[in-house]
């Protein structure tokens, strides 16, 4: 793999994180992740949307006219979160109750408009695959993270696995309910992009 | 029938905070609110917007997409179901909604048209407004209710997004740790505000 590729590969995982740095997608990536299953599913949905938006969109993109070009992208868009949807209502129909709005919110995730924008209208299919599996992976690192923290500290469980015994069934652990509730979720992604900046001083944000 | 509205528009503000509670429409929610004049202006414009368009996707739920909606055409459309392709219908009519609600502000009220600025065109993709159409068809409102519905969760999230403005230029002056500084603090801080809404819930009126 040249330089470039991996460049584009692993740069939003740490250097350049879609909701760490970029500030996109936000909305899914809190609202889903108080268990780790309707984490890992989300994620997959927004991997599989966002490689296919790109790659199309970069097939299209000198045939697209400038001026019209977020309403084709949003039904490109459109039409992939309705694959993905139909896809989970017939086989996971559980996890797809569980996420209920979310995953027509994945038409409104600005990872996808942006890197749609930013950067499918400008590189060829190859380049913009690879983009785009990096930025879903970037999105799906914060995402599991918090989802593993909420739901191992919110109801003592990965996957629906007992992992700390809880006090109300006899155990000695006693579930922290604040991290089920939203504003668990802010604290911890809060903490997540302060580790990161300490970690990478050159993202800290300047004095406005 | 007014009681019930009223419950349904106090949950939607306090209790069910679009922005709050669900997390919607954080993108711009985190992006605009550094100033409470930006603040405010993009939260006049989400309850325009949503006031318009959950009432406008909640009739073409009814009568076209729903399973059997197609009947009152002719009988012989009743046995089709669209509901699949509610996304991009929904996704549709807010652009279509955002681009003439625009056309019709810079014809009629320029003083709002040049107010609202950038921020009406960039509503369209905001996650507050499609995912307020979503929970409509989804808790199957009627329309009365669904105008409820689009106007009071806009109020919710411009009270959200104005007092987190407020806020963050009291912050302005304080002296933050370096990598808390901005994206990092501005979670912590709506996590709080989210505690604090979080007195109002278990409200019935």
């Amino acid at each position: 793999m040249s330089d470039k590729k991996s460049d584009v590969l692993l740069d939003p995982l740490f250097n350049n994180n879609p909701i760490a740095l970029q500030v996109l997608g936000i909305c899914s990536a809190l609202a889903v992740t108080t268990k780790l299953e309707p984490s890992v599913v989300m994620c997959l949905a927004v991997i599989f949307v966002l490689v296919g938006s790109n790659l199309s969109i970069s097939l299209l993109r000198s045939r697209i006219p400038p001026n019209i070009r977020i309403i084709v992208q949003l039904t490109v868009i459109a039409s992939l979160v309705i694959i993905a949807d139909q896809v989970m209502k017939a086989y996971i129909f559980d996890v797809s109750k569980q996420l209920s709005v979310f995953v027509g919110l994945i038409i409104t995730n600005c990872i996808i408009m942006g890197r749609a924008e930013a950067f499918a209208m400008q590189n060829g299919p190859g380049l913009s695959v690879i983009d785009a599996v990096g930025n879903g992976l970037g999105y799906s690192v914060i995402l599991l993270a918090t989802a593993f923290i909420r739901e191992l500290f919110g109801s003592g469980k990965l996957f629906g696995v007992e992992i700390l015994p809880l006090v109300t069934e006899g155990g000695w652990y006693n579930p922290n309910g604040l991290m089920l509730l939203s504003p668990g979720a802010f604290f911890i992604i809060g903490i997540f992009i302060w580790m990161l900046r300490a970690w990478k001083p050159e993202q800290v944000e300047e004095e406005a | 029938m007014l009681e019930h509205y009223l419950s349904l528009g106090v949950k939607a503000i306090f209790v069910e905070n679009m922005a709050l509670a669900f997390f919607l429409g954080m993108c711009s929610f985190l992006a605009c609110s550094k100033k409470v004049e930006t603040a405010l202006g993009l939260g006049m414009a989400v309850v325009f917007v949503l006031t318009v368009t959950v009432p406008a996707n909640n009739l073409i739920y009814f009568y076209l997409l729903r399973d059997g909606a197609m009947a009152w055409i002719h009988p012989s459309l009743g046995q089709y179901d669209l509901s699949f392709v509610g996304f991009l219908s929904y996704i549709g009519t807010i652009a279509a909604m955002v681009q003439i609600v625009e056309m019709t502000l810079d014809r009629f009220v320029p003083k709002l048209y040049s107010a609202l600025g950038v921020f009406l065109p960039l509503i369209a993709v905001n996650c507050a407004i499609l995912g307020a159409s979503l929970f409509m068809v989804e808790r199957e409102y009627n329309f009365g209710e669904s105008v409820v519905f689009g106007f009071s969760s806009g109020i919710g999230w411009l009270l959200a997004i104005v007092a987190l403005a407020a806020i963050r230029e009291r912050l302005r002056y304080s002296n933050v740790p370096a990598g808390l500084r901005g994206l990092g603090l501005t979670f912590i801080l709506t996590g709080l505000m989210a505690i604090g809404f979080m007195a109002f819930s278990g409200i019935q009126l």
